[in-house]
């Protein structure tokens, strides 16, 4: 009998633990921090009482967490501005309910249900990547609600499979094609790469989507594709591999994946000799991949991005001294389109003259010559932004505007 | 030529630490008859210990792998003591459950505890590469220092289980628990031991895996546990010199079917591969018919 006792004990301990990571501990003390502040004006701003909510969606946790804690830092920068500067339409206060879904498809339609049905929030923001914000695309389509994503930049989110844009859905950054059509450019023209591998991520949309448009438009340039490789997030050794890249003679390798593997494909390509430069796209862009790669293996790789922060131009040096002095560090591009992202939600509001979710859709789809940290921005007919794509290159673990091209 | 050299590096120093892990099912195995599955998660808890004692308590490489065998140790007794002792009269498929249980309850506890980053694991000593055969293969001291802590593992082992009387308790226990009870040895204490020491090496592999991976995270026990297993079993589960062999075997063809065919197919391999033993010869390539042994 005893004997059993301890094991109903395990077993319910066990069971805590497990129900204690399936719910998780939803993060929303920042979105909460913002009432007092709200309080204290309400002296006077009578009319402006019921502050509008704003939905944040994003990866505070999980194998992409710096994509969605820098972007959540740049979104509360923005409100925090328009907040102190009088808020929108009549003095309304602009609320943030910030959730985490761990980067993971399903917790992620699970955050944008919860956002939608019980916060009742006017438009939605997120997620950072192309998967979890599919995610969330169709919760947002069923309850006629703006979801705005900062940096998912597969062609297929706003355009459903039979070719229709989706009407409520909208994005700040560029598509991939185009990134990864000016990648091709820039590792044939400016690197001089005759000989290209690819090695991406078989699991990920964004990654097979940039491998294919970089593979086509190399080889129409010329170049040949020597080697092409993929791997899955699970992978940690990568040396085979990378081994089998140098052995075919691959004199620029094409790596659109995340900084996590990103990170040690760079090191232990650069281990065992292979010294060609590497390229990827903007999910490269994390603090982590120096931290991951170390800062000398990075030297000679490149990435597309959607902005530099030593662009010298004001608008974005004054975005980064802000960023800056409240997060004492230079803001990644995901800051730059969070903050962008806001302030385009509140510039929609503005325009809309009302917090009707429809109202600020139709407001988002008008939107002319925007100008945003990451460049002047213009929405086409389906709902992306027409803008220049930035190279950057690492140079001892920092990231230098190496020249802007604008996509064909 | 040298692209086949090269490989079987990457092959054996992968292979090295696959052997490490292996050793620990391979132990239990051999004296409980228990698969313990959890043995990927005290990997995970031993790379951990590791990775704060380097990072936040600033010790040296070698005092933060001795720290964190000794915590695995202690947790791998503790797990004997809570989940497995209980049920030793019971059913195989309980304790195998219960292991499996076990498994879970530390994955998902690491992620609550630790977060769901992963983080990078601070580079103990600067990175050089040596490159050998004219100055064409590339070895990296980080390479040369897995092989060399496996190898002396390896030999600390046998010495162990040889030598010692702990060793000799351990062997008793495996061929007849009741007539080594006849014979005065604590039944209990000696698997304690076993837990103990195969826990340690799971530290040590967990230790050298988050150094050749630069990064730690709560379920980066959960695949080389996987594949250690696939390892013991191909060597021949409970045999000592098998789990080393079955290690070393199933590194060396992850790397070539990744080199020279498609990397994709590596897991499924690997698994295939567990299959293919079972069917044809579940005693393992060491194994002989009808005895299981330490």
């Amino acid at each position: 009998m005893k004997l059993k006792k301890r094991l109903l004990l395990f077993l319910a301990l066990a069971l805590v633990m497990a129900l204690a990571v399936g719910c998780g501990a939803p993060k929303q003390e920042e979105g909460k921090k913002e009432e007092p502040k709200q309080e204290q004006e309400e002296g006077q701003k009578e009319a402006a009482a019921e502050p509008i909510k704003i939905g944040v969606n994003y990866e505070l946790s999980g194998a992409v967490a710096t994509f969605g804690q820098h972007t959540v830092n740049g979104i509360k920068l923005a409100l925090a501005e328009v907040n102190d500067a009088g808020g929108v339409l009549d003095g309304s206060q602009i609320e943030p309910i910030i959730l985490d879904n761990k980067s993971e498809g399903a917790e992620s339609t699970s955050v944008a249900t919860k956002l939608i049905t019980s916060e009742k929030v006017v438009a939605h923001l997120g997620a950072a990547t192309t998967g979890n914000t599919l995610a969330a695309v169709p919760i947002a389509t069923q309850y006629k609600v703006p979801l705005l994503t900062t940096s998912a930049t597969n062609p297929k989110v706003t355009v459903d499979d039979s070719g229709n844009v989706r009407e409520y859905i909208f994005r700040t950054c560029f598509i991939d094609p185009p990134q990864a059509i000016v990648g091709a450019e820039f590792a044939y023209n400016d690197l001089g790469g005759k000989k290209a591998a690819i090695y991406f991520d078989n699991t990920n949309d964004y990654s097979k989507g940039l491998a294919e448009v970089f593979e086509e438009e190399f080889v129409k340039l010329g170049g040949e594709i020597v080697s092409k490789e993929a791997f899955s997030p699970q992978d940690n050794d990568f040396r085979p591999v990378v081994t089998k890249f140098k052995q075919a003679g691959a004199d620029v390798v094409y790596v659109p994946g995340y900084y996590q593997q990103v990170g040690l494909i760079i090191n232990q390509a650069r281990e065992i000799g292979l010294d060609a430069p590497f390229l990827g796209a903007d999910g490269w862009d994390s603090p982590k991949l120096v931290e991951i790669a170390g800062a000398e293996a990075l030297n000679n790789t490149f990435f597309t991005n959607h902005y530099a922060s030593s662009d010298p131009s004001e608008k974005v040096q004054k975005f980064v001294e802000a960023y800056k002095a409240e997060y004492g560090e230079v803001p990644s591009s995901f800051a730059a389109l969070g903050y962008d992202a806001a302030k385009l939600i509140v510039d929609a509001i503005e325009r809309a003259g009302s917090a009707d979710p429809d109202a600020i859709k139709d407001a988002l789809a008008a939107t002319k010559d925007f100008d945003a940290v990451t460049g002047k921005l213009t929405f086409d007919e389906n709902h992306n932004p027409i803008k220049e794509i930035a190279i950057i290159e690492m140079l001892d673990g920092n990231q230098e505007l190496k020249t802007k091209k604008a996509p064909k | 030529m040298i692209f086949f050299i090269q490989q079987l590096l990457n092959g054996i120093t992968l292979g090295s630490i696959y052997a490490l892990i292996a050793l620990g099912y391979t132990m239990v195995y051999g004296i409980i008859l228990l698969i313990n599955f959890a043995h990927g998660e005290i990997l995970m808890v031993g790379a951990y210990v590791g990775f704060f004692a380097i990072s936040s308590l600033h010790l040296n490489f070698f005092t933060a792998l001795i720290l964190s065998m000794f915590a695995a140790a202690v947790l791998g007794v503790a797990i004997e003591r809570i989940a497995y002792r209980p049920l030793r009269n019971s059913t195989r498929l309980a304790a195998l459950i219960t292991a499996i249980g076990m498994s879970l309850l530390l994955q998902n506890g690491g992620l609550v505890v630790l977060g769901t980053d992963f983080k990078a694991f601070p580079q103990t000593m600067v990175k050089e590469t040596y490159w050998i055969l004219g100055g064409r293969v590339p070895v990296t001291n980080q390479q040369i220092l897995i092989l060399a802590v496996t190898i002396v593992m390896m030999v600390g082992l046998q010495y162990v289980v040889k030598r010692t009387k702990i060793g000799k308790a351990m062997r008793a226990v495996s061929y007849d628990k009741e007539a080594a009870k006849l014979m005065g040895i604590n039944v209990d204490t000696t698997i304690s031991a076993t837990f103990a020491i195969g826990s340690a090496l799971a530290a040590v592999a967990g230790i050298l895996l988050a150094m050749y991976y630069q990064t730690v995270h709560p379920l980066m026990g959960l695949m080389p546990g996987l594949k250690a297993f696939v390892a013991a079993v191909l060597g021949g589960i409970g045999i000592i010199p098998g789990a080393m062999t079955g290690g070393f075997l199933l590194g060396t063809v992850e790397a070539m079917v990744s080199g020279y065919w498609d990397s994709q197919w590596k897991d499924a391999i690997a698994f295939g591969i567990l299959i293919i033993i079972l069917v044809v010869k579940p005693s393992g390539l060491l194994g002989k018919d009808t005895t299981e042994k330490v």
